[in-house]
């Protein structure tokens, strides 16, 4: 258990140095490029709690879909090369936003799992993993199908120009 | 862990198998490079240049093209974003290295038989994209951001059929694990007959031909290599690289088309696997077979890159969006009622 708990250190300070260069970086694409190390980090994570399905789908839906979708569109419309202005007058109050939401976030967390310990001793298996998602889950799962379905619909009826 | 009946210790097996992985990218890039875009191109092309050094078969041509790039001067251009650009090639030679950890080419001689496989495989390789955008972007250079907006939307439009075309092959084998799919496949009958096992090119002849088009795509191989087009954007992304960056972009792309033939391999003809061969001799023969298995697969992808002209980029996403996404739908869901119906 001592490797993992250096291991998950390791990853957590690497996560929340970038993630606070994502923030404080007056580049666009660098903050995009930041949150490729965050979203590894947490993918990481997942591969530590011995959750290797969910990490792999982090790595390609996240870093593999999202972001690069992100970059995309940053590309295609501006581009930009080297440091912008991109501050405004708003710094006090989004301080005050995040710290507020740290700590509802931890007060959340340690009040529901503060004491519950994981027993991790093989990886799970992807067919345990859907074989709950597909029984245990199913409601929930097509809840999820059918918001992602509007989603898309939404998407094509704003894109569309007739 | 014991392998021919040796007992070592983890340390040096992780150091060992983290060296095999370093040479086998490079190795590989070598080989498929050597083969088949010097020699095979040549013969098809009759391209003069690369048949001349060295006298027999032009041998020397390679090892003068290395020199060559490693005695380059390397260039970073004035308006680029020096960091960025100097990691850019690393990421695309580093998504290259993380596919090599799970093919398997023994029963045992598998770097990790991770569960997830072919999933993982897949999702490490669709990390190069990331790499290709911060090359094209910061290059400062209109033709190199070119570049890379059309391979970020060629991979993201062909990455669906390449996972969906792998489905009905974990359908079939009934897990993610490579080893578990090569093991499908060697102890696998057609109708009864075991003698050949059941690769499963036969039953999954669409998904193999929806796959190996798809990694056509993903590899930015003619006729799918709008990204680098030299007529157009005269090489897209890599523009501005030159010498040992440039070499890197080169190995990225050569080590790339070893792993996904390997995967081809793997998934579709039985990998390290030949009928009636276990234990011993398996591990012995294993990566010779997976060897020449994987050589024919790049036979067939190098064939077509040097055949076909360029799609136009409309026309490769209709491809993409309009004809194989909803095949793939369709093999997955025929392979579907035949496996719950058999």
């Amino acid at each position: 258990m001592v490797a993992q708990n250096v291991a998950f250190w390791i990853i957590a300070i690497a996560m929340v140095l970038s993630a606070i260069g994502v923030v404080r970086t007056s580049n666009v694409v660098h903050a995009a490029l930041y949150l490729v190390i965050v979203l590894a980090g947490a993918a990481a994570q997942y591969i530590l709690l011995a959750a290797e399905f969910v990490a792999w789908v982090q790595v390609l839906i996240y870093i593999g879909a999202v972001v690069i979708l992100f970059l995309f569109g940053i590309m295609l419309t501006r581009s930009p090369m080297g440091d912008l202005d991109l501050d405004n007058s708003q710094r006090m109050p989004a301080f005050v936003a995040c710290l507020a939401l740290v700590g509802t976030l931890t007060a959340l967390l340690v009040d529901a799992f503060g004491n519950s310990k994981v027993v991790i001793d093989a990886p799970t298996k992807t067919s345990v993993l859907s074989s709950d998602i597909f029984r245990l889950y199913i409601v929930p799962f097509e809840a999820v199908s059918i918001l992602l379905l509007a989603a898309l619909v939404g998407a094509i009826v704003l894109a569309r120009r007739d | 862990m014991s392998v021919l009946a040796l007992e070592i210790g983890w340390g040096w097996m992780l150091a060992f198998k983290a060296l095999v992985i370093l040479m086998i990218v490079p190795l590989g890039a070598l080989v498929l490079g050597y083969t088949f875009l010097l020699k095979m191109m040549s013969h098809m092309q009759s391209r003069l240049g690369p048949m001349d050094p060295g006298g027999f078969h032009g041998w020397f041509q390679l090892v003068g093209d290395g020199l060559k790039f490693l005695q380059k001067e390397d260039i970073i251009p004035e308006d680029a974003d020096r960091r960025v650009f100097a990691f850019a090639p690393v990421v695309v030679v580093i998504s290259t290295f993380l596919m090599f950890v799970v093919i398997p080419v023994g029963p045992v001689a598998v770097v990790a038989n991770l569960d997830v496989g072919v999933f993982y495989a897949l999702a490490v390789s669709s990390l190069s994209v990331i790499g290709v955008l911060m090359a094209g972007w910061s290059s400062a250079n209109k033709f190199a951001l070119m570049g890379a907006l059309r391979a970020a939307g060629q991979l993201i439009a062909y990455e669906l059929p390449l996972l969906l075309a792998v489905v009905g092959v974990v359908m079939q084998a009934g897990t993610m694990s490579l080893q578990g799919i090569v093991s499908a496949q060697q102890n696998g009958s057609i109708f009864g007959w075991s003698g050949i096992g059941n690769p499963f090119i036969f039953t999954q002849i669409i998904g193999f031909l929806l796959f190996m088009i798809a990694a056509q795509a993903e590899l930015s191989q003619t006729p799918f290599d709008m990204p680098v087009a030299e007529s157009e954007l005269v090489a897209g992304y890599m523009v501005e690289y030159s010498g040992f960056r440039f070499l890197f972009f080169f190995i990225g792309e050569f080590g790339t088309a070893t792993a996904f033939a390997a995967l081809a391999a793997t998934l579709f003809l039985g990998g390290w696997s030949l009928p009636g061969v276990h234990g011993l001799s398996a591990e012995l023969l294993g990566p010779l077979v997976l060897f020449v298995k994987l050589m024919g697969v790049a036979f067939l992808m190098f064939w077509v890159r040097f055949t076909y002209p360029r799609l136009r980029e409309d026309q490769l996403q209709a491809i993409a969006w309009k004809f194989l996404i909803p095949i793939a739908l369709a093999n997955i869901i025929i392979t579907a009622i035949i496996k719950v119906a058999f």
